[in-house]
């Protein structure tokens, strides 16, 4: 994918199974919106090749657009309308595409209460908050029960209990109706939270590619060993942090304040938001180089 | 099921609902108030004057025409703004992301935008008629004209504010590019007065744009044939009105699903984005 002559993303690379929730992780300005236009067909790619269940999203046809929803980072249409008349209109386009294992569209009330919008049902559109409106737009996003959910940034500008919401939401859909979900975030803490796999995106490639845990144990070689002596503090960091605690157990008996630490996913990643947002992209994908397994 | 035209029936539901919220609203109420309020005061202050060379007072030529102006001026500009504005909130993408969404999306507007010529006209026909005398000179078949000149007229008129809409950068320039232009044609095709007191190439020009071809018809509808004295060739031009029209209808039957399918297909979530962005920095 290029915007004049810069290529912005290179050698983004990924596999995406059935039922999986996976996250594009990455600072803002790493090509993630980018990634998931493409795949939404939104956006066509000067090269590469990309299968989006079964088709290519450029040039998809109105049937795959039927089992795909979409929910992207910030909407404010249809500001007259009421929710629960915006669903109804929106999930009768989906009515031709009905399959008996695939009943669509979703039932609205069913959906206004799975979202949690029942109380705003009947406003205008126009005087929902932030996160009640953002609620509407996953609402929509699924109203065609969709094989594949795409979400842009979709807790940008929750509050902690809506974002706790939104992720019950979110499992929710993945355990019952089997969605196999694509979602972008730039914090880790969410992805954690929300993914089977986390794809983490920096300078336009995938620098990791993992469940938390594996990303976790992938940088997690070294470990600092702290402790104090005499009233001065050391620190070491060693690969073997067990074997090295033995070894300073069993020579010394005053030691005091010990504490084995591993570098966190999270040391890690925000070195790399770090580097990329002082304007080295470039860098900052190689900070997960090392890494790779 | 043909998805086809299910989705051009959801569109028509669209069409209806957005009208009647439309209705319901009080920016839109207060905008056809303010036109049926400027039109009647304009014509009752001019109730008095004779038109040149017939019996017929001013507001009883002046009102069918300023019908036709209003019937092309709401059919450019309120779809061009429309359209602009929904490329900048997401609505168009949101059309976009569902199941032949667009197909609905332009059924509705098509919906709306002819339904709402019903409240903009009855706003000065009703009060017109207890203002003024003998509005309506050709009884039913007078009316049957009506219909068909205004169905022409939208045909020929709605593609063109779609493609503004389609083509315009941004909301801000609809008044550049449609405004401007509707104001400069009102003023040339004989909608406030005869169009045989411009230059030549004045009447050359507007005679090419459906906006003079919609007063003409609206003129045969309601005023007595006698009256056709007043026009070029003192003919209504029956012929060559429903021919012009219906040029412009065919051309923008073409024209306008090409500009607006290039149009939707550059539409993305962060296209809209940028487009909101430049909308707020009004300072350049």
């Amino acid at each position: 994918m290029r915007y004049g002559d810069v290529d912005v993303l290179d050698g983004v690379e990924f596999n995406v199974h059935r039922g999986e929730v996976v996250t594009l992780l990455g600072p803002n300005g790493a090509g993630k919106t980018t990634t998931i236009e493409v795949l939404e067909g939104f956006r066509v790619p000067s090269g590469g090749a990309i299968s989006v269940l079964g088709a290519d999203p450029a040039h998809a046809d109105e049937n795959w657009r039927a089992r795909v929803g979409v929910v992207l980072q910030s909407w404010r249409d249809h500001a007259r309308w009421s929710p629960r008349g915006l669903l109804t209109h929106l999930g009768r386009y989906y009515e031709p595409y009905s399959t008996p294992e695939r009943p669509r569209p979703y039932d609205v009330e069913q959906l206004i209460a799975l979202v949690g919008i029942e109380e705003q049902a009947e406003q205008k559109i126009r005087t929902l908050s932030g996160g009640q409106r953002r609620r509407l737009d996953v609402a929509v996003g699924i109203i065609g029960r969709p094989e594949l959910l795409f979400l842009d940034e979709p807790t940008a500008g929750f509050d902690p209990q809506a974002r706790r919401e939104f992720h019950d939401i979110v499992h929710r859909l993945s355990d019952l109706e089997d969605t196999t979900i694509l979602l972008t975030t730039h914090d880790l803490d969410e992805a954690e939270k929300l993914a089977d796999r986390i794809l983490i995106l920096a300078g336009g490639r995938i620098v990791a590619d993992g469940s938390a845990d594996q990303l976790a144990r992938q940088v997690t070689r070294e470990s600092q060993v702290r402790w104090s002596r005499d009233g001065e503090q050391f620190v070491h960091a060693t690969p073997d942090a067990i074997g090295f605690v033995r070894t300073l157990l069993g020579q010394h008996d005053d030691i005091a304040d010990l504490e084995v630490r591993r570098a966190t996913l999270e040391d890690t990643y925000i070195a790399m938001v770090q580097q990329h947002e002082t304007g080295h992209p470039a860098q900052a994908a190689t900070a997960f180089e090392e890494i790779k397994p | 099921m043909n998805p086809t035209t299910h989705a051009i029936r959801t569109g028509i539901g669209r069409g209806w609902t957005e009208f009647m919220l439309s209705l319901k609203s009080p920016q839109d109420q207060g905008f056809y108030l303010f036109t049926s309020a400027g039109v009647l005061i304009y014509l009752f202050l001019n109730r008095n004057d004779v038109i040149e060379g017939t019996t017929l007072t001013y507001p009883t030529v002046a009102l069918p025409s300023i019908l036709g102006g209003l019937l092309v001026f709401s059919l450019v500009i309120g779809p061009a703004y429309a359209l602009a504005m929904e490329r900048e909130d997401g609505t168009l993408l949101r059309a976009k992301a569902v199941p032949r969404g667009l197909i609905g999306h332009v059924t509705g507007h098509i919906l709306l935008n002819t339904l709402s010529l019903i409240p903009s006209f009855l706003v000065i026909l009703i009060p017109g008629a207890f203002l003024f005398d003998n509005m309506m000179q050709n009884g039913l078949r007078g009316w049957a004209t009506v219909v068909w000149v205004v169905l022409l007229g939208l045909l020929a008129t709605l593609p063109i504010g779609i493609v503004i809409g389609s083509l315009v950068p941004g909301v801000q320039k609809v008044g550049t590019w449609g405004m401007l232009p509707i104001i400069i044609l009102l003023a040339i095709s004989g909608i406030f007065s005869p169009i045989q007191g411009l230059w030549g190439w004045a009447q050359t020009v507007s005679q090419v744009f459906p906006m003079y071809w919609v007063g003409i018809g609206m003129r045969s509808a309601f005023l007595p044939d006698a009256a056709a004295a007043i026009e070029i060739g003192e003919s209504w031009r029956t012929v060559e009105t429903a021919l012009v029209l219906g040029a412009w209808a065919v051309a923008g039957a073409f024209i306008a699903p090409i500009v607006l399918r290039r149009m939707a297909r550059r539409q993305s979530g962060s296209q809209v984005e940028a487009a909101r962005e430049q909308a707020m920095q009004w300072v350049r």
